[in-house]
This record gives structure tokens, sequence and C-alpha cells, in this order.
């Protein structure tokens, strides 16, 4: 069972109907022994990063998801969610993050020239890191296929683990990952099949 | 980079889609479920659901639609039609849509959009705009283009921005129907004054029009049609397939 940690942002409608389409079994919970007994955890999130990190710090949910992470469970965040597995995020301000991966979150403004539109929304193609393997996460798509973004800040100096970009006026970082946490900017619910088949190598991980 | 969006767009009344339909080898053609997985299977890049009923059955029929729609269907849908209020948007919302189109109702309260995009985010709010020439100003018309409102579409366009709606759509009625291109003056007229996408409506007839439009307005991010799409003159796959041959970057 995969639990869509529910910490009061966002709409998972689309997320769980995602799973549901690929037969997975999901259950969209704030729960903490739910959280425990589930095989998988997905950490959704939109809006922004300060309100949604005091919700889960509020939930007290911030600590099971990184003592969980740290025995080992498979958890992918997405969109905002990816964004909190992050050192911190300067949004509006300095917000601290769950500390998964190394990094943080800047606006996108900082890195591309001007003209560009912002929120970076639509179909926009993965670019895998040249000169490693790519990663289990997209071991059913192919470097180059369109998934779909809708944000105005982005991940930041997160070095080696950054495992797909996409181009923007700039290498935006598109997917994270590090040991069994994973993350993805964009919205693979609402990517078609290229979305869905990075859902199911999430389930097999 | 972003590539420009094909989206087609489905008028939905009492639970079914208006404007024949003509598909070879699709047995219920009417059916806006059956339709929309169609139109994700080739290609589309997003869809627009216009909810055209007056009646409240009818608008309960729409919701379990949507519903049905996003459970089966994932690509970002765009739903309009009716949106009076924010409590309309948390409706339409909680059965999948990601984005929100609002028309009259917008121009029956402007602070709708500001309400909107302060709930939901700016790029959840799109503003749809019916425009036609009226003593050589672009006009708003309401009411689904009947009602000349005597303000000025640019101007209208440009306060939207300013107050939150994250997506422009861009409907000529001077162009619509007409099948001859799209309304490129006045798009151009748009994409001057806001830096949101801009998605271009009304007058597409043939593959030709979606080249023109994307080479001659580089920000114009999407171009939207409903007949020329449901009566099969132009297919999504080989639409995408000649604008993609054409130098315009696509979703393969």
């Amino acid at each position: 069972m995969i639990a869509i940690i529910d910490y009061g942002v966002g709409n998972l409608f689309s997320l769980k109907s995602s799973f549901a389409a690929l037969g997975a079994e999901t259950a969209v919970t704030g729960d903490p022994a739910v959280i425990r007994a589930a095989d998988r955890l997905v950490l959704p999130g939109v809006g922004a990063f300060g309100d949604a990190a005091a919700l889960l710090r509020r939930s007290g949910l911030d600590r099971l998801v990184v003592e969980e992470a740290a025995e080992g469970k498979p958890l992918l965040g997405i969109c905002l969610g990816m964004q909190l597995l992050l050192d911190y995020s300067l949004e509006y301000g300095r917000h601290g993050g769950l500390g998964l991966i190394p990094g943080c979150v800047r606006p996108i403004r900082d890195y591309i020239p001007a003209g560009y539109k912002i929120p970076h929304i639509g179909w926009n193609a993965l670019r895998f890191p040249a000169g490693r393997p790519v990663s289990p996460l997209f071991r059913y798509i192919q470097e180059g296929e369109c998934v779909y973004f809708v944000h105005s800040f982005c991940a930041a100096e997160c070095a080696d683990s950054v495992i797909a970009a996409a181009e923007y006026g700039a290498a935006l970082t598109a997917a994270v990952a590090k040991d069994n946490v994973y993350g993805v900017q964009f919205h693979p619910e609402k990517s078609g099949n290229v979305g869905l088949n990075i859902l199911r190598a999430f389930c097999e991980l | 980079m972003i590539t420009k969006r094909i989206i087609p767009c489905l008028d939905v009344k009492d639970g079914r889609v208006v404007k024949g339909v003509n598909f070879l080898g699709l047995a219920d053609v009417s059916s806006p479920v059956k339709l929309a997985k169609f139109y994700s299977d080739c290609g589309a890049d997003e869809l627009v659901f216009y909810d055209i009923t007056a009646s409240a059955e009818g608008r309960a029929l729409f919701t379990d639609i949507l519903t049905e729609v996003a459970s089966t269907i994932f690509i970002p849908l765009t739903v309009g039609g009716g949106i009076n209020s924010v409590d309309d948007f948390d409706r339409v919302l909680k059965c999948g849509a990601d984005k929100v189109s609002v028309n009259s109702g917008a121009l029956r309260d402007p602070s709708l959009i500001p309400a909107a995009a302060k709930r939901y985010g700016d790029q959840c709010v799109v503003l749809s705009v019916d425009a036609k020439r009226v003593d050589g100003q672009f006009r708003v018309f309401a009411g689904g283009g009947r009602e000349d409102t005597g303000r000025d579409a640019i101007e209208w366009i440009r306060s939207g921005v300013a107050s939150g709606a994250g997506e422009i759509v861009l409907n000529s009625i001077d162009t619509d129907g007409v099948k001859a291109g799209f309304d490129l003056e006045m798009l151009q007229a748009v994409c001057d004054v806001v830096d949101v996408p801009v998605i271009a409506s009304g007058g597409a007839g043939c593959i030709d029009h979606f080249k023109t439009l994307f080479h001659s307005l580089p920000k114009v991010d999407a171009g939207l049609a409903a007949s020329i799409f449901h009566f099969g003159e132009v297919s999504i796959p080989d639409l995408k397939r000649e604008l993609a041959a054409d130098g315009i970057n696509m979703r393969r």
C-alpha cells in the first residue's frame, strides 16, 4: 500500500486516480499508523513552501517522514512535496525543509534570462545528466519525453542528487534522488503515459 | 523548452458533448468521457470542458462527468462555464480540474479573479475573453458573445492579469467559425500587454493556420479549437507531426 500523505495542502484526486489506474492500492492519510504500515510514501504539495512546511510540522508528520525514509522506505515528493525534501527554501523568507536531499529552493527568476514567462508552466522535455546511469525512477521512459510543470520556484544546489533537468533558459532541476528518497518538480499525475510510467517505476522501487 | 500546446475544447450540455462530433470508429461520439480519452490518446496536450448547461441537474451531471474524466485521463484539464464564485472553483477543482476558466462571471464581479487567485494560485485562474471589433476597438462581449459590454478587451485583459489571472484564452468573435485562420492582429495586441500564457481561439480551419499562428506570434503558447477536431477535418497527430516538422516545439 502506498500512503499519499495528507497534511492539508492540495488536491489529491488526480494522484490517487493515477495510482488506481496502475492497479496500485493507495491510502490518502495523515494517520501515523497507516503511514508506518505503508510500503512506500508519496509527499504531495501545492502552494507556498512556508505554509506547507508549517502544516507538515504542526501535524508532526515531518519527523515521521524523515524516520520512515531513514529506514529505507521509498519516498516520492511531488512538486512542492519535492521541494520540501530539501534543506531550505527562499520562497518569501527563509523556511527549513526536511533535509533529506541536499539543496535549496530559489526563484526561477534568479536563473533564467528576461523574456521567459514565470511560472514555468506547460510540457517540457526531461534531460538526464550525462555520464551517469539513468535513475530507476525513469526506467520506463526515454530521455526527451515531456512532462507537465507548474512552478515559480525551483530546486538549486542539489549537486549530484539531480537525476533530470528541463531546459527553460537554464537547466532547471526537474527531479532529484538520494538513496530511497526521490523528488519530482513536475506533475506525473498530469503527464499522460510518461507520468504513469514514472509512477509505475516508483511502485516497483 | 516548453512545447506549444494543442487544445481541443468540448462543450458539454446535460452530460453530452454538443456541436456534433463525427469520428469514424468512435461509437458513442457524444460521450465526454470517451472523447476525452480519444483526444488524450491522440496527443492533445490539454483539454477544455465548457459546461453550457443551464439547469442545476445538468450542473450536477457535469461534475459527475468531470470526475469520471479526471479518473481516466491524466493530462491537464481546464473547466469553464457557469463559474461565478470561489465556491464554483472549489466544486470543479475537487472533481479533478487543474485550471478554471472565468468569463461572464468575472465581468459581473471582477473581484472573483483576485479572490480565486489568492486561494488557488494564479496558475489556476484562466481568464477567457470573447472579443470583437467595434468602432476600431477590440470590445469584450459577454453572455457567450451576444452582449457588447462596452469594455476595451485589451484593458480588461491587462487588468485581469494584474489582479491574478495566470492565463488568457482569447476568442475572436470576428474569426470564430470562419475557418480562415486565427485573429493574429487581436492576439498580437494581447501578447503586447501581458506576460502570462496566451491561448488562441477562433478561426482555425487547417494545419497551416496553426503554423502561421506559432511562427508569426512566438508569444502565443497554445491553439484551441473545437469543431475542426471533432469533425476530423484536422487530426491532432497529423497536426502535431506537421508542426514539429516545421520547427515548432511539440510534445511527442
